[in-house]
């Protein structure tokens, strides 16, 4: 009777401790390959992993397709989140292979702690608009709105790249006639939320609770554009996001990771980053000739 | 391991059994896996740079408006739950489980998911924040708000133990109140609750350790600003990802605020804060 019961519990703990075993099994197995310089058993556990600047989601989406489309049996992993969140990441020795900031300042705080191997590249801008709510609350029709006492505005935090470019942006048009010297004081005194990757600030604004907030052309996808109205930016005053891409110093998969750089900055990764509302760095140069 | 707890001879010492080994062994694997985080906490920072960004502008607001956040949460929890509390342990109605499964809910809901619920409540656009919009008041990105959050997030870490306590009070001394013709809300205020207090207070410190350690709901529903919205939590993962001391200094003052607590109201004596009448007397 004692035994019966005992050897019950033994199997039942067995396979307990299978379930729980097998994704610990997992996950120490997996990244066995790219650490230890012998060749992994099967090609196929090749993954390049990719830390990018959360605006860049839907186009690295694309360029990832593409790219294990074009290398079977290499699997390319986003890590999308703020560029500052994702410096410090790599600083903190994240395994990454690819660092694509949105700006230079995160680019060249890796750089002076020596984390890359190889200069980085520009490969691509950005253009940053103002977007509303499709049901506009606060009935923001002009920029000037944006300065209305009431307004709930949300921008990225000053460390997060698109919330400094908002910044930057709005000391532009308090530069401007008809929007006053004190423009972006009063228009940061409406601030309600300071985010921390620019895909929070379009789910605020998309969800109804902020009256307006800056982000990326980039950002108003078709599926955010059925909740939001895009309110532009002279380019007079805007200020064009610089996005850079680097190999990170002890990528696991160092020529991998290259090659992917290499797609980003071919004719099919510019035309892709084209598609998705960024501008190519080559149509970048010649700075009206953004046709979307 | 008290054998004292356990009354009548006992077959063997358990400390020498296999058992008891492999249960010590499994539970120092534990400890160490616990403990270790909190060890490179505090071995990351030194005392003077603790001191030096106590005076952090950024640490003071996060801290100050952590204390005042939580400590409303959990004023309210308390206003709010015991009630909740003594009727779950003390009646039955139609519906009661359904009940207990949506109280203990916030419990195992993932934070964000909490926050974007309360969102579609509370929201501008929900049917409660359309309702408070029109009496000109608004939850998201103000200080209410995360407090809303709060106790969304920490009410059942109150009703739980709290329910416990209301249910595991002798019902023989309520009802010997009774027949002494002493009202429900006499007996409760003098019987149930001095009984029940040790399991309250316990509730009062998971709870108000859960307000203040609240970060997913918080940022979904209230947003993060400074002084307004950015609790210690929040502070943590904005430093996070710019400046690890300031990160490094805000985690240790909070894991030294929930360790205090935890360890403050479980150790506070009873008796302190009311006459326990002694069972059976």
């Amino acid at each position: 009777m004692k035994r019966v019961r005992r050897t019950g519990v033994g199997r039942r703990l067995g396979s307990l401790a299978g379930v729980l075993a097998a994704p610990l099994l997992l996950a120490f197995t997996a990244p066995r390959p790219a650490a230890s310089g012998t060749p992994s058993t099967r090609s196929s556990t090749t993954t390049v992993r990719v830390f990018a600047a959360a605006s860049l989601a839907e186009a690295f989406g694309d360029i990832a397709k593409q790219y294990e489309r074009a290398h079977p049996g290499t699997s390319v992993q986003l890590n999308l989140a703020g560029s500052q969140q994702l410096a410090t990441q790599i600083e903190q020795g994240a395994a990454a292979d690819v660092f694509a900031s949105a700006d230079r300042r995160w680019m060249s705080y890796l750089e002076e702690r020596s984390r890359f191997s190889g200069a980085d590249t520009v490969f691509a801008r950005n253009r940053l608009v103002v977007i509303v709510p499709r049901t506009n609350p606060a009935r923001i029709g002009r920029l000037q709105d944006l300065a209305r006492p009431g307004v709930k505005l949300v921008l990225g935090a000053e460390a997060v790249p698109v919330g400094q470019y908002s910044r930057e942006a709005l000391r532009n048009l308090s530069r401007i006639d008809g929007f006053g010297a004190d423009y972006a004081r009063r228009v940061l005194a409406n601030l309600v939320s300071e985010e921390e990757n620019v895909k929070s600030v379009v789910g605020k604004v998309q969800l109804g609770e902020a009256d307006a907030g800056i982000v990326y052309r980039s950002d108003v996808t078709p599926s955010v554009s059925r909740y939001v109205r895009v309110l532009d930016i002279p380019d007079s005053a805007n200020v064009l996001a610089t996005y850079a891409i680097a190999v990170v110093s002890g990528a696991g998969h160092r020529s991998a990771a290259q090659e992917f750089v290499a797609l980003v900055l071919s004719p099919a990764g510019q035309r892709t980053l084209g598609a998705r509302g960024l501008i190519p760095v080559a149509a970048a140069g010649r700075r009206d000739s953004d046709t979307p | 391991m008290s054998d004292s707890a356990i009354s009548g001879p006992r077959p063997r010492a358990s400390a020498s059994s296999t058992f008891g080994r492999l249960a010590a062994l499994a539970f120092a694997a534990l400890a160490v896996f616990l403990l270790l985080p909190f060890i490179g906490l505090l071995a990351r920072v030194s005392p003077a740079v603790l001191v030096a960004r106590l005076g952090d502008p950024a640490v003071l607001s996060a801290l100050k408006l952590s204390f005042v956040t939580s400590v409303w949460a959990t004023a309210l929890v308390v206003l709010l739950g015991t009630p909740a509390a003594y009727l779950l342990a003390t009646r039955d109605f139609t519906g009661k489980r359904l009940v207990e499964v949506l109280v203990d809910l916030p419990m195992v809901l993932p934070p964000t998911v909490a926050g974007f619920a309360l969102l579609m409540a509370f929201g501008r656009t929900g049917y409660a924040g359309r309702a408070l919009g029109l009496l000109g008041a608004s939850l998201p990105f103000t200080t209410a708000g995360v407090v809303a959050a709060q106790v969304f997030m920490a009410a059942p870490f109150f009703i739980s133990p709290a329910r416990a306590g209301f249910a595991g009070v002798d019902r023989r001394l309520v009802d010997a109140a009774a027949t002494l013709r002493a009202s429900e809300a006499f007996t409760f205020f003098r019987v149930v609750l001095p009984l029940a207090a040790p399991s309250l207070l316990a509730g009062v410190a998971m709870s108000a350790a859960r307000a203040l350690g609240e970060f997913g709901a918080t940022i979904t529903f209230a947003g993060n600003l400074a002084g307004t919205t950015r609790t210690m939590p929040l502070a943590v993962y904005v430093a996070l990802q710019s400046d690890l001391d300031t990160a490094v200094v805000l985690s240790v003052l909070l894991l030294a605020m929930s360790f205090g607590l935890l360890l403050g109201l479980r150790a506070a004596p009873v008796g302190l804060f009311w006459n326990k009448p002694r069972a059976g007397a």
